[in-house]
């Protein structure tokens, strides 16, 4: 269909086109290049509801988990061993100024301004009052003029519709069997659309490897019944995870039933990590 | 036309493997599915404290019935993989840099800094030359009498 519209064009008499004509013709380019797109999306469609697969899905829902991450931002004190188990149990080098997970530090003054910072991923925890405003520099903050002040952990959303999944050009990102969204090393070309893609900015370039790197909620971890080193080392139940296929899972149960949110609900990416005591200030 | 067809279809045969494909719908999971595998045997290097314990069992007892017994062995020894036996020993670390994580004091009572007793790391509470641990025992940290 789409092949015959590019050879018709050429013949058409010039200079003596009617408006007719033109609106015709124009709605029939448009209907050639809609078309394609209409029919793929009707194949793969169709494929995608298929009832083989829909029964399928059905039996391995129950016995493949789908997991979910909850984070308490009350309980964060700001210690950063998360961090700092995050980076040595994935090998992602110590001094790099990258992290699959980082803290940040919310100070919030009177007049209004709200002070981000999270200095090297929160790795070595937060130690002065200072605020780190990049290049070295620090911004002192007088404790009368602060109207609130808390720490955010945050991670890879591992979203229902992860718009890093949907960018990539040769399918070496994509979202595993138990919804962790995974990069394959061997595949991945480095060409960083999913880097830009993700609102969260929770993507970066492995130092080493040169591929995008990512929470993997620790897969290597969680698929052998571990917790995911971030919520293993953390002292104070900040982070927590859960399998929403597990009728018994606790923290499952807790986001389910209990006042939860989500960071960038507007984006439709449908994210996976859950936090209780966000601020409006958080994004 | 043919022939480039058929060098293309020939080159996708040899290079892409057979697992790689739709497994699940195309948007989302079109992927290599022996990726996921290699995932999940990524050695694990943080190997939790009923680990430690089962050797240190002072240490492990000492810690568990103090204020501390919320943090992680690993958290301030570094991951366990290799020790004991390529590993000989683990760091016990710069005290005051893994102490200030939680007890420097932060202006910040909305936060859970607020319920963690926090001081000035540095001198006077700590003069130059010292480490925490030669006032506190890290495993067992009891409020000790004013000075
Ligand atoms: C299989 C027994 C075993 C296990 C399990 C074990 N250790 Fe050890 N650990 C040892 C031995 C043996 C030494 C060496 C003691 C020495 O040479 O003084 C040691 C040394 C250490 C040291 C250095 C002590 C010093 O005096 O310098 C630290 C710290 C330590 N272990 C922490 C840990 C932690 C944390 C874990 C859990 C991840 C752990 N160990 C698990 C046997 C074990
Ligand atoms: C809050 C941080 C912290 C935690 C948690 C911690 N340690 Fe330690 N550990 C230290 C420090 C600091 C020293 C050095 C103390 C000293 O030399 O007096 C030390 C020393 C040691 C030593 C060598 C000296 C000794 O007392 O025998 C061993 C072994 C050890 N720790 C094992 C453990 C084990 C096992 C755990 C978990 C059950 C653990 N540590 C938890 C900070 C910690
Ligand atoms: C992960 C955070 C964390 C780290 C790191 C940490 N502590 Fe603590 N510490 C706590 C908590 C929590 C308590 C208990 C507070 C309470 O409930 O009263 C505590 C209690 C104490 C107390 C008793 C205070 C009191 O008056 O009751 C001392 C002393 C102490 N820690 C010293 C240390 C030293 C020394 C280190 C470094 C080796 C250290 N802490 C590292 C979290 C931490
Ligand atoms: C010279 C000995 C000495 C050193 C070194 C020392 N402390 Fe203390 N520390 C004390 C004494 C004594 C007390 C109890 C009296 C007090 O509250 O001032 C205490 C109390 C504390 C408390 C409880 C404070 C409270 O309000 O309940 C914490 C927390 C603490 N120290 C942490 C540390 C940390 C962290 C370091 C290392 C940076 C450290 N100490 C180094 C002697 C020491």
């Amino acid at each position: 269909m789409s092949d015959e519209l590019p050879e018709a064009l050429p013949k058409e008499p010039t200079g003596s086109i009617s408006r007719r004509d033109f609106l015709k013709k124009t709605g029939w380019i448009a209907a050639g290049v809609l078309a394609p797109a209409g029919a793929l999306e009707l194949i793969f469609g169709l494929k995608g509801a298929s009832s083989a697969q829909a029964a399928e899905a059905a039996t391995t829902a129950q016995t493949v988990p789908h997991w979910q991450f909850l984070v308490d931002a009350n309980k964060c004190v700001g210690c950063g061993f998360c961090v700092k188990a995050c980076k040595l149990e994935n090998d992602v080098p110590y001094e790099a100024d990258a992290s699959r997970t980082w803290v940040e530090r919310h100070v919030v003054t009177k007049d209004g301004v709200s002070h981000v910072d999270s200095p090297n991923s929160a790795r070595d925890g937060f130690t002065t009052p200072d605020i780190d405003i990049g290049e070295g520099k620090t911004l002192q903050i007088n404790p009368e003029d602060i109207a609130k002040a808390f720490f955010v952990p945050k991670l890879c959303n591992q979203c229902n519709h992860p718009p890093c999944v949907q960018v990539c050009p040769v399918g070496a990102t994509y979202k595993g069997p138990d919804g962790v969204v995974l990069v394959d090393r061997t595949w991945c070309i480095g060409c960083g659309y999913c880097i830009n893609a993700c609102p969260y900015g929770a993507r970066f370039f492995h130092p080493v490897y040169h591929t995008a790197e990512k929470c993997t909620f620790c897969e290597h971890r969680i698929s052998k019944g571990l917790l995911p080193a971030c919520v293993q080392a953390c002292p104070f139940a900040a982070r927590r995870i859960g399998n929403q296929n597990d009728p018994t899972d606790g923290v499952a149960e807790v986001i389910a039933t209990q006042r939860v949110e989500v960071l960038k609900a507007e984006y439709g990416t449908n994210p996976q990590c859950f936090y209780i005591g966000l601020d409006s200030e958080v994004r | 036309m043919v022939f480039l067809v058929v060098v293309l279809l020939v080159a996708r045969a040899i290079y892409i493997p057979g697992d790689f494909g739709i497994h699940g719908t195309f948007t989302y999971n079109f992927y290599r599915q022996a990726n996921v595998t290699e995932w999940q045997s990524v050695p694990v290097k943080y190997q939790g404290r009923s680990y430690c314990g089962s050797c240190h069992q002072r240490n492990y007892d000492l810690i568990m019935a103090s204020p501390h017994s919320v943090i992680q062995c690993e958290n301030c020894h570094g991951p366990g993989i290799g020790h004991p036996d390529t590993v000989k020993k683990l760091p016990i670390g710069n005290s005051r840099q893994l102490c200030a994580r939680c007890h420097t004091y932060l202006p910040y009572p909305a936060s859970g800094r607020a319920v963690i007793p926090g001081i000035d790391p540095g001198a006077p509470h700590a003069p130059t030359g010292m480490e925490c641990y030669d006032c506190h025992n890290p495993h067992q940290p009891v409020p000790l009498p004013n000075s």
